[in-house]
């Protein structure tokens, strides 16, 4: 705590005695910058800014001549801080701070003024206007500049593990990864198995592989790591902590069934479950099973699906009526219990990767196409199921009214995908085409006779050896018209549908008859991904899908240091896109692991004890309980910060009463020197 | 947008870092095209907003200002927004009472995706203050 004293004494010190001399760098970022304002007037400008020493311009100042260029000034001019004038602080604040530091100041003595994402770009057609602003926004920041003091990140060390929520293909790539690369990796997922969306697809675009075939050696693969710890059935129940040290208390959702290392801790030898299945055939519960897109029974008892991984039992205790007939007839192993209750667990991890996957789009909301009123029409992942030889026909296509083999099947593509009337979503979905095609070929190679008729708005076949395949369907006989489908009617006695479009191509109108539709619906963020990704804190676009840090440059990361995001989730996109996601976000959360430290930005909360009375006001409010009251030398309380603890949000700074906390970087006479500087023309 | 006689609105802007700070970056990017009018101070989070810095803005002559965070629910640090807005309530009445119509003062939520709401966001406050026209603090503190 003297600590502490000390050290806001020292930086009030510092503030007050030292004369400011600030040097201004103003880019033109080719024309983006110097393209619409008067560069040579800002300059000139700037020179008349209190404080100010130096103010040059420079085509690029983010190049290394122009990072030079601020070094050599802080030498020759002895600034004590600087103010570049060019793009966001969210892209180059890191790389002006370096340059300040290598002229021989404290990084933290920067400041940017933004004048092109905050200025030039968005007042391009007002020159005069964007001028007067980029002046003031040097004006303010060299303000700030001017009360800037140094500061020292703090080095914090990282726990050697990871963990990976959701256990699609993005997630089990990204934990093998992690856990091949030396890292400890929790993988937790919600379903009782892993294998995600993929386990449920029968083949795989534009290569026909099988997707059981070459997704469970993978399955088996992390079953078996050592540095995995497989964590299904589990679900994230609070984060606290920030990169380098993620307290994460996950839930253990009771599945009723202990597993084998789970008997033998409680002393049950040679019991658990072995996944022998002598359970699920008395069960009398019979429930839909959504494994099967409901259209196969499942038991209360059940296991996933017959690849499941970990092989283990599952009680859906939402519908078991509790009757005891699995526990006789588990009999010695004692695998059962159906008294078991969730259970809550904290890892400590220094990374996460965030694979939450997808759901399909309700396209019953699209009530034109008939989905759910009409037997014969369903969705592209239930035909998925109805075309795979594990699924509920054995992979024999049949229509749901009268179980005959269609043999005219419509596809309507963009079912609620690329929709703006606001029922649907405004973006593609991205794999539809792709996987429509392969079911038009599927269904022409199970049915001799059978003609797909493919309703598209564009064929978007992007990707390696994709349109090679979309000639490949046309040439098999697939029927492509282009066209939005505008209405579909049953026929009541044949339960045949009517799909009504325009063939935009003939321009005229369509009213063809078939015997089953099948809706490439859209795809939308998982159901949890909202709850978890607030956990976690990461932002999510305006679709839902989760905010990569930058969509270009940063396309893993996230606004969160140390939260990364793989796979659908991020925005939909087709398997070997996943994949390569999955192995990009799994090597960025394994470098802070590896280097075994980071750095966290200093802008810690201190508490200025002559000011402060000790109130407490701060101390409920702080979200991350960082501060607390101890007892003061002499009587009464005072407030404590715990920097390990603090963000650095600024909360209790902006409720003090008594003003006695000095928020680092974003410190009140700082923030103060910047609103006057705008509106009363910068320091008296 | 200058004003009959040549006057401009002095409208400062009190952003977080995390979604509205860049959310307006997302606007450059996409070329959304707004009035100038407004001058941007960025802090960690609007929870860090000090009354004061608002109160400070108005006594030194500014016309309008806009305070805005990320969703409720969307905070960086949880809850900052949710306290910073309740701040809000009290500082509209405290400008009524001090004579200023409330309507200078304006808090709003944009994401970082939301860079066409940032755009239209300024481009209205711009408009009410226009319509308002400059600030009565001179007035006020004769």
């Amino acid at each position: 705590m003297a600590d502490t004293k000390s050290k806001v004494k020292e930086t009030k010190a510092k503030v007050t005695d030292q004369k400011p001399r600030i040097g201004v760098f103003v880019c033109h970022c080719g024309t983006n910058i110097a393209g619409v304002v008067d560069v040579k007037a800002i300059i000139e400008y700037a020179k008349t800014v209190p404080n100010v020493v130096h103010a040059e311009d420079y085509q690029y100042v983010c190049s290394t001549p122009g990072q030079k260029k601020i070094t050599d000034a802080i030498k020759e001019k002895n600034l004590t801080g600087t103010v570049v004038a060019a793009c966001s602080p969210r892209l180059h604040e890191p790389t002006f701070r370096r340059a300040t530091k290598e002229g021989g100041l404290n990084p933290f003595r920067f400041e940017m003024a933004n004048i092109r994402e905050q200025g030039t770009w968005v007042h391009m057609h007002d020159p005069a206007g964007a001028t007067e602003k980029a002046k003031d926004a040097i004006r303010i920041a060299v303000a700030k500049a001017s009360l800037l003091e140094d500061l020292t990140p703090k080095s914090v060390a990282v726990e050697h593990a990871a963990m990976v929520v959701g256990a699609g293909i993005a997630g089990m790539q990204a934990a093998l990864d992690l856990a091949n690369a030396g890292i400890k990796t929790y993988l937790v997922e919600k379903l009782p198995s892993i294998g995600g969306r993929m386990s449920q697809l029968d083949k795989t675009f534009p290569t026909l592989d099988c997707s059981q075939c070459i997704l469970t050696p993978k399955m088996v693969d992390v079953g078996r790591a050592e540095n995995i710890e497989l964590l299904t059935y589990h679900e994230v129940d609070a984060v606290e902590g920030f990169i380098g040290n993620f307290d994460v208390t996950l839930r253990k959702k009771a599945n009723g069934v202990l597993s084998m290392a789970e008997a033998e801790a409680k002393g049950i030898s040679g019991g658990g479950c072995n996944g022998c299945g002598d359970c699920e055939p008395v069960c009398p519960v019979i429930k839909p099973n959504p494994f099967e897109m409901g259209m196969k029974p499942r038991k209360a008892i059940y296991i996933y699906h017959p690849q499941v991984v970990p092989l283990l039992y599952t009680i859906d205790f939402d519908s078991c009526i509790k009757c005891g007939l699995c526990v006789t007839a588990c009999g010695e192993k004692k695998a059962i219990d159906l008294e078991m209750k969730d259970e809550l667990r904290k890892v400590k991890v220094g990374t996460v990767v965030l694979a939450l996957g997808y759901d399909m789009f309700p396209v019953e909301n699209k009530r034109e196409w008939g989905y759910k009123q009409f037997d014969n029409v369903v969705n592209s992942l239930e035909l998925e199921r109805l075309i795979c030889a594990s699924g509920p026909t054995a992979g024999h296509l049949i229509r749901p009214s009268d179980g005959q083999t269609p043999k005219r099947v419509a596809f309507v593509l963009c079912a609620g995908s690329r929709d703006n009337t606001g029922i649907g979503k405004p973006y593609c979905s991205r794999f539809c085409c792709m996987y429509s095609l392969k079911h038009a070929h599927q269904i022409i190679e199970k049915i001799p006779g059978v003609i797909p008729y493919i309703f598209y708005m564009d064929i978007r076949s992007f990707g390696k050896m994709y349109e090679e395949f979309y000639y490949r369907i046309q040439d098999e006989g697939a029927k492509f018209i282009r066209g939005r489908v505008a209405n579909i009617l049953e026929d009541p006695v044949t339960k045949n549908l009517h799909v009504y479009a325009e063939d935009t191509m003939l321009n005229r109108p369509i009213d063809l008859e078939v015997d089953m539709v099948v809706l490439a619906a859209a795809v939308q963020p998982a159901a949890d991904t909202d709850r978890t990704r607030k956990l976690f804190g990461v932002s999510c676009s305006q679709d839902g899908w989760l905010l990569e840090a930058h969509p270009k440059l940063n396309p893993c990361g996230t606004t969160t240091a140390g939260v990364f995001v793989a796979g659908v989730c991020q925005g939909p996109k087709d398997i070997p896109d996943t994949v390569a996601q999955a192995e990009g976000a799994a090597s960025a959360a394994s470098i802070p692991i590896h280097i075994g430290k980071v750095e966290l930005e200093p802008y810690f909360a201190q508490c200025i004890e002559e000011k402060c009375a000790g109130c407490g006001m701060c101390v409920n409010l702080c979200p991350y309980s960082a501060l607390s009251l101890v007892d003061k030398e002499g009587g009464g309380k005072v407030m404590q910060v715990t920097e390990a603890k603090c963000k650095g949000c600024g909360t209790c700074g902006g409720f003090c009463p008594g003003g006695a906390i000095w928020m680092q970087h974003f410190a009140t006479p700082q923030v103060i020197a910047q609103i006057d500087a705008f509106l009363l023309g910068g320091a008296k | 947008m200058a004003g009959p006689d040549g006057w401009k609105p002095k409208i400062l802007g009190i952003v977080c870092n995390w979604c509205s700070y860049a959310g307006a970056d997302l606007a450059g990017s996409a070329r959304a095209q707004y009035p100038p009018d407004i001058r941007i101070v960025r802090l960690m989070c609007t929870g860090r907003l000090d009354p004061l810095f608002i109160m400070k803005a108005f006594m030194d002559g500014a016309d309008g200002v806009l305070v805005s965070g990320c969703h409720f629910g969307d905070c960086h640090y949880l809850e900052g927004n949710y306290k910073s807005a309740k701040r809000m309530f009290l500082l509209k009445s405290v400008l009524k009472d001090l004579g200023f119509d409330d309507k200078r003062l304006r808090m709003t939520f944009v994401s970082a995706s939301e860079g066409a709401k940032w755009a239209k966001v300024v481009g209205d406050v711009v408009k009410t203050i226009n319509d308002l026209g400059p600030s009565p603090i001179k007035a006020l503190s004769k």
